[in-house]
């Protein structure tokens, strides 16, 4: 397999861009040329179309749930208010406008962007076409399910400008049952949000049980269907829980039937044990798709077949299944008895495991691969880095005595942006860049893809392992001031997370002007061997021109890296 | 009507599974109902009938929820439950399930028809079932009207005090009429100033709604005998038997009606869905469109009604036949 050379290659990309312009096969409009009137777009039943739909609306919340990540850290530059002043006069107002802050930046990242991210935005778009398939199963549902999504952001939006929430993405009881704000629209937004993801998932699980072309057995699926096939099982089992809990909470605050709340005979540690039944599950909804992504970005991007292929596909259901039975971690100091705070430490454990044995194998996946460190590689390594860190430091919020310790500290804080953002979102980050040649059928800067990624990773690390610090020295999460002695630590951190949003909107430039002046890109320019890169980029209306045949996802030894156009194609024999 | 079906009946169940496929991989051409994106109808129909499961399974962990909240309440205060299943009426429960039992049966039987393609015999059983759901939430109307008739309300519009607790008027005549106020313990203040009143409210609300005399077996009150036995004939108080609470009423006394309407009326919210679901499938079935070849609607409307139905034979033990 002729391999290009690593740092040559942008380059000779860039002197061959005219060459590749005219000799990518061009048979057929696109997916996205195919009709252009409004309603083709609104009204699409196209899994792409819809998937390109749920990415827009995924990376503006993402910028909406960014603006409010930077303005809790601006707050918290200093232990005197910053800029809270700017917006209420009283302390007593700017703490709550703090609250509302970093309640709205934790619901919007969780329910708007990291749970659609990659099982709606990149799944959407690429499940399909991993398979081979014409479209998803449900065409008309996975619009339908597109458009729970707008209207659960609309409840969102609604609530900011109704003056917004204070009770933590979490609304815990008895709090949210008696907080002034406006909880009620916040929880109908996220049942229908549940609904969403309840579909998608839905969808997905009945596509790769039913859709697979032939040859395709479960084990020559490619990892990020298993992944996502995972995932979507968690969606299918775990949202409706979540969706009869906010109900319930719905009627506590309006009806007040004491189920939640104390003073109407409610018990308020039910709703946590309700609400992480779902929301510990839903952890693994963000992270076992990205994990998906990142088992084809490092084997592609290594041009090495996919090491224990059996293990990685096992452990994402092995996650699962385990995600239903670790929930109680949340709870070690909410009074549960100390005999199922033990079993959950435990079992907690165990998730370790299939975690591990994700992260071995695509290290050894990269041993003595031929390693292109382009972004979407870069961003796959990142994902290693952190998600080891994330997972680690997991192990320490499992023991039940470090957790009486660290529980509502910026330790646990630290701990989950490094699984949720830091894993789910670099994941999907990672595979926007693998796919985005697929997706838009351009190119971008590759040089401002490393730059923009490097940026993401040193200011990732640079906010959060401050907080792993002063979380372990007592500084509790959630407020709007702290002691004076904290105050290197949330300066170091407020610096961090600046230097991430130049990394982010560094993408958002290079990836806009990619669209706009980008390279065409070839079929196949990572030289993977699954489905999708086996059709135009991006594809035709019906995917592949005609139907596939189900290729060996991991094996790259026939394809042969063609300079002049960027693309891998297949080995000429003989 | 049923003998000449039945060989053709076991025939379809048969070939439901692989004739069904079969028929249409033979090269018929494309129904008109085959989805671009699925190579046969047999592939469509599996589609379908997994996602539908799927679904059922993401309704019975919703519900899971509630019974969830039903099973903590119950262990933690059985006495709640036993002293608020007497406000069910236990023979509208028992229609009730006979009714939801029956248009199971002919919802079963509207898929047979879909199956052979008999179109006014589908939306004959069809339209029956459609009245049974109908008659379902007739008979819940008639329950609810009671319960909010008389204050059973869930949550904190919980208002039962104009049927004043038949313990608690007993004691409060043994003692002195006006110091016993504090004594009652009734939520709220102003509703102990006016016992005197209440009592005589009792009288216009045990007056049941016309045709619904016997609202309460009347072992309702051999049951509760151990509590409240004499209480029936407590000197003064005119009641109608079937309205005097069974025995004192237990704190929280709310949690059991926001049980009973959180289960039911989520339920009720299917039946009512699931008799969209029959006009829709009637009105699909008169354009003509089910037959042997594609039937799949009408079958996944029938697993969906099916569930509909099996969550009511586990509410109705649950919360009607508590003792």
């Amino acid at each position: 397999m002729s391999q290009p050379d690593i740092d040559g290659r942008p380059d000779s990309d860039e002197v061959k861009t005219a060459a590749a312009a005219t000799t990518v096969d061009e048979s057929g409009p696109s997916y996205l040329t195919v009709t252009n009137t409004i309603s083709s777009w609104v009204f699409t039943l196209d899994h792409k179309r819809i998937g390109l739909m749920y990415l827009i609306g995924v990376l503006f919340m993402f910028l909406l749930g960014g603006v409010f990540a930077l303005l809790v850290r601006t707050e918290l530059f200093s232990p005197l208010a910053m800029i809270t002043p700017l917006f209420a006069d009283t302390a007593e107002a700017q703490a709550d406008l703090y609250n509302k802050w970093f309640t709205t930046h934790g619901a919007i990242m969780v329910f708007l962007v990291i749970i659609p991210g990659v099982p709606a935005a990149l799944g959407n778009f690429i499940l399909p076409l991993l398979l081979g398939a014409k479209d998803v199963a449900f065409p008309r549902l996975n619009l339908g399910s597109f458009y729970l999504w707008v209207i659960g952001a609309i409840f969102f939006v609604y609530v900011l400008f109704s003056g917004g929430i204070d009770t933590g993405w979490t609304f815990y009881t008895p709090y949210s049952a008696e907080s002034g704000t406006a909880v009620i629209p916040a929880l109908i937004g996220v049942f229908i949000l549940g609904f969403s993801s309840i579909f998608t998932g839905l969808n997905f699980i009945v596509t790769i049980h039913k859709m697979r072309p032939k040859g395709m057995t479960w084990f020559k699926m490619p990892l990020f269907l298993w992944a996502t096939y995972s995932t979507a099982v968690i969606q299918v089992l775990a949202t409706p829980v979540l969706g009869i809990t906010l109900l319930l909470l719905i009627l506590e605050r309006s009806l007040g039937i004491g189920i939640f709340d104390p003073r109407n005979g409610g018990d308020p540690v039910l709703f946590q044990h309700f609400f992480w039944f779902y929301s510990h599950p839903a952890v693994y909804i963000m992270i076992v798709p990205p994990m998906g992504v990142v088992s084809e970005l490092i084997a592609t991007h290594s041009h090495k077949r996919i090491f224990g292929y059996t293990y990685i596909a096992f452990s994402s259901v092995a996650i699962a299944i385990f995600s239903f039975l670790v929930w109680g971690h949340h709870m070690f100091t909410s009074g549960q008895s100390t005999t199922m705070s033990i079993i959950f430490s435990g079992i907690t454990f165990s998730v370790g495991i299939p975690s591990a044995i994700k992260v071995f194998n695509w290290l050894a996946t990269m041993y003595k691969g031929a390693i292109v460190l382009n972004t979407a590689m870069l961003y796959g390594i990142s994902f290693i880095f952190l998600f080891t860190i994330g997972g680690l430091t997991g192990l320490f919020l499992g023991v039940l005595s470090i957790d009486a310790h660290l529980h509502d500290t910026y330790f646990v804080v630290a701990h989950f942006h490094y699984v949720m953002m830091g894993s789910g979102l670099v994941g999907f980050i990672g595979g926007l860049h693998h796919w985005w040649p697929k997706i838009t059928g351009k190119m971008y800067d590759e040089f401002l893809g490393r730059i923009g990624c490097i940026l993401v990773f040193i200011g990732f690390n640079l906010t959060f392992i401050p907080q792993f610090v002063m979380g372990s020295l007592g500084m509790p999460r959630r407020y709007y001031t702290y002691a004076d002695k904290f105050e290197v630590y949330h300066q170091l951190s407020t610096v961090g997370a600046y230097v991430m949003a130049a990394g982010f909107f560094l993408t958002a430039y290079y990836l806009i002007q990619s669209l706009i002046s980008g390279k065409k890109a070839p079929m196949n320019p990572w030289g993977g061997n699954s489905l999708e890169w086996h059709t135009p980029s991006p594809p035709p209306l019906e995917n592949f021109h005609s139907v596939p045949d189900a290729t060996d996802p991991y094996d790259y030894e026939g394809l042969e890296y063609d300079p002049a156009t960027g693309n891998y194609a297949t080995k000429r024999t003989g | 009507m049923s003998g000449d079906k039945q060989p053709q009946d076991s025939n379809q169940q048969a070939g439901h599974g692989d004739g069904h496929g079969a028929e249409h991989g033979a090269g018929h051409g494309h129904s008109p109902y085959q989805a671009h994106h699925f190579d046969t109808m047999r592939q469509q129909f599996e589609a379908g009938k997994l996602g539908m499961w799927l679904f059922l399974a993401t309704e019975v962990l919703l519900f899971g929820g509630l019974f969830c909240f039903y099973t903590i309440y119950k262990a933690n205060d059985p006495e709640l439950f036993k002293w608020g299943h007497h406000f069910l009426d236990k023979r509208w429960g028992a229609t009730n399930t006979m009714v939801l039992l029956f248009s199971s049966l002919t919802m079963a039987l509207a898929v047979r028809e879909a199956q052979l393609g008999r179109k006014k015999r589908i939306i004959f059983f069809l339209a029956v079932t459609f009245l049974c759901g109908a008659g379902f939430m007739g008979i819940k109307y008639v329950e609810y009207s009671k319960k909010f008739h008389e204050g059973l309300f869930p949550g904190k519009y919980f208002s039962y005090e104009n049927v004043v607790d038949a313990e608690e008027v007993r004691m409060h005549q043994q003692e002195q009429q006006k110091l016993a106020h504090a004594e009652l313990d009734l939520p709220q203040a102003s509703v102990v100033t006016e016992v005197p009143k209440a009592q005589g409210l009792v009288l216009q609300p045990a007056a049941p709604p016309a045709g619904l005399a016997p609202v309460t077996q009347p072992d309702d009150h051999g049951t509760a005998s151990s509590d409240g036995d004499d209480v029936g004939h407590a000197p003064g108080l005119a009641l109608d038997p079937s309205h005097l609470p069974p025995g004192p009423r237990p704190a929280n006394a709310h949690v059991f009606f926001s049980i009973y309407f959180c289960l039911t009326g989520l339920h009720g919210i299917h039946v009512l869905i699931g008799m969209g679901v029959m006009l829709w499938l009637m009105v699909l079935a008169m354009q003509g469109r089910f037959g042997p070849g594609y039937f799949t609607p009408v079958d996944l409307g029938g697993l969906y009604w099916h569930l509909v139905d099996l969550i009511w034979i586990y509410l109705f033990p649950l919360l009607y036949l508590v003792e």
